[in-house]
């Protein structure tokens, strides 16, 4: 097949990547849009076999490899739980980033394949987007197997920080700038290796400062690099569908990375550098464990929600952690034939990763017209009987709005001290990931029911 | 003169960024994680650059050091392409409204 139709059939790809994006605007359009995006697969790795039209021996291996590695992927997608969709998603960008290495690698071995030139004088532009996206596919990968790591909780989720650890950052980014530089004057081998390793290290290093709850920003900035990386090896091999590609990934990620920044009211660059909340937590755990709390069980939160005609669910990531998420449903179904109004309120944060509360909700059979966005309900509060806060803290926390001096001060919440009554449950009174206090906690109309979500929710719907 | 190719690379990869800008925003935030499961999906349309490296060089020698690391970025390209779209299928069949239900 010739290099121009099959450039064309690439761009029909990379159309139908753009279409499958645009598929998501809504629930009822994003089937058709996953099936677009498949459809553009298949026509991408087709025309790559006709273009290469070497059906030799190395043909077959190709086919076992994709079989196997699709039949690893096929298990995967039917055994994973929806809970464990953040680990799952770093998990899958650490293989895109490995991908690109692969690929930078290969090429940088054997750039006749590709018309780079040759071993030892491959072209400059060549050699500067190849370099690009080995670094970048290197950082992608270790950024996020160490997000994979926190996420799944192999290794602790809380920040880890030493001296100098900016400076040195500083100064691996520097160094790699100056290794590409030597290693496009002088083509040597060895400096190519040192980039790739060197590239490791710093995606290690720049995500081990960053928190738990910072998750869905580490997320989608690694989304993004993972698109960064398929368009710079999309320069290399002149392949106007990875570029296409990449470019979507790229900006889709940087823009969820925006979103998740603006839903904790910090800048990018603030949770990049990592270590947040660290700094503050000796303040804010002083002088304030004294205070009155009520706390009740769940015969009391039953009392309360039978005789509410309206009830707002807040789910967070303890619902997750408890998956409390189908026990709720069956709590909201009970609700609703006793004539209660039941909604959902989610918070852009809440969870490990842009939509993770929706995921599950939808999981549990939660029509997706009853869960609603902060915008959308915030108002709703105030008319509202009972707000109900599962596994959800600083994002109610109203110090939001209240004190200048709090770490999450300007962060947009759930307007939750609005309602008449709240019912907050919680394992204990222990702050939030911020590491301050929700003076929700002690609020006159709040009532604390201390117990695992699971296991409250289940009996909550016995005595309704 | 003539203009350089690379210039009309350049120029997909720009106005792509701006249509991945502008039909990324209108996603709607109730699947955002979908959206992340699928962008992982379609970027390892890398593949494509993994089959060309591993069929790559004489046919004497299918695993030389090149074509290795071509095979391996297969594998893992093919592991998110099926995990990817299968993973964001399930998730989407989840979204059902309200009808049926009771």
């Amino acid at each position: 097949m010739s290099a121009n139709l099959s450039a064309i059939f690439y761009l029909i790809s990379g159309v139908l990547f753009i279409l499958a994006l645009r598929g998501l605007s809504s629930p009822e359009t994003s089937r058709q849009g996953n099936f677009f995006g498949i459809l553009g697969m298949v026509i991408a790795i087709t025309i790559t076999f006709l273009y290469i039209g070497n059906f030799s021996a190395g043909f077959i291996y190709v086919l076992i490899f994709l079989l196997i590695g699709g039949s690893i992927g096929a298990f995967i997608a039917f055994k994973i739980p929806m809970t464990a969709m953040p680990e799952l998603v770093a998990g899958f960008h650490s293989f895109v980033g490995l991908a690109a290495v692969f690929v930078a690698i290969s090429a940088f071995l054997n750039p006749e394949v590709f018309n780079l030139g040759t071993a030892g004088n491959i072209k400059l532009a060549s050699l500067i987007e190849m370099s690009i996206g080995a670094a970048v596919g290197a950082i992608t990968f270790s950024g996020s197997i160490i997000a994979f790591l926190k996420l799944r909780g192999i290794m602790t989720g809380s920040p880890i920080t030493f001296k100098g650890q900016h400076l040195l950052n500083a100064l691996i980014l520097i160094s790699i700038i100056i290794v590409t530089y030597l290693l496009c004057s002088t083509q040597s081998s060895n400096l190519f290796w040192i980039l790739i390793a060197v590239s490791f290290l710093i995606g290690f290093l720049l995500i081990i400062p960053i928190g738990g709850a910072d998750m869905p920003v580490v997320i989608s900035m690694l989304n993004s690099y993972s698109g960064w990386a398929a368009a710079g090896i999309g320069f290399t091999l002149e392949n106007s569908a990875l570029i296409i590609t990449g470019a979507l990934v790229g900006s889709s990620g940087a823009i969820l990375s925006y979103i998740m920044c603006k839903g904790m009211n910090r800048s990018f660059f603030n949770v990049i550098l990592g270590g947040f909340g660290a700094t503050e937590q000796s303040f804010a755990n002083t002088g304030k464990e004294q205070k009155p709390v009520k706390s009740g069980n769940a015969e009391d939160a039953a009392f309360l929600m039978k005789n509410a005609s309206s009830v707002i669910i807040v789910p967070g990531y303890g619902m997750a952690v408890a998956q409390a998420q189908h026990a709720l449903r069956e709590m909201a179904d009970t609700l609703k034939k006793n004539d209660i109004k039941v909604s959902y309120a989610v918070h852009p944060v809440a969870g490990r990763m842009p939509g993770h509360m929706n995921v599950l909700l939808a999981e549990a059979n939660v029509p997706y017209d009853e869960v609603f966005e902060l915008e959308e309900i915030n108002n709703d509060f105030a008319n509202v009987d009972v707000a109900f806060v599962i596994g959800a803290n600083d994002v109610t926390n109203p110090v939001a709005k209240t004190d200048p001096q709090s770490p999450i001060y300007g962060m947009p919440v759930l307007d939750v001290e609005k309602s008449k009554s709240v019912l907050f449950v919680k394992r204990s009174l222990s702050p939030g990931y911020a590491g301050i206090d929700n003076e929700l906690f002690y609020k006159e109309n709040t009532l604390m029911l201390f117990a695992d979500a699971k296991k409250m929710t289940k009996d909550i719907i016995k005595n309704l | 003169m003539e203009i350089d190719p690379f210039i009309f690379r350049l120029s997909i990869f720009i106005l792509s960024i701006f249509i991945g800008y502008y039909v990324v925003w209108s996603v709607t935030p109730s699947l955002h994680t979908p959206l992340m499961s699928v962008t992982n999906a379609i970027s390892s349309v890398i593949i494509v650059g993994a089959i060309i490296a591993s069929l790559a060089g004489n046919s004497e020698n299918i695993f030389d050091t090149a074509n290795l690391f071509g095979f391996l970025a297969i594998i893992l390209a093919a592991i998110n392409i099926f995990g990817g779209f299968l993973v964001t299928q399930r998730m989407l069949q989840m979204y059902k409204k309200k009808k049926k239900d009771k």
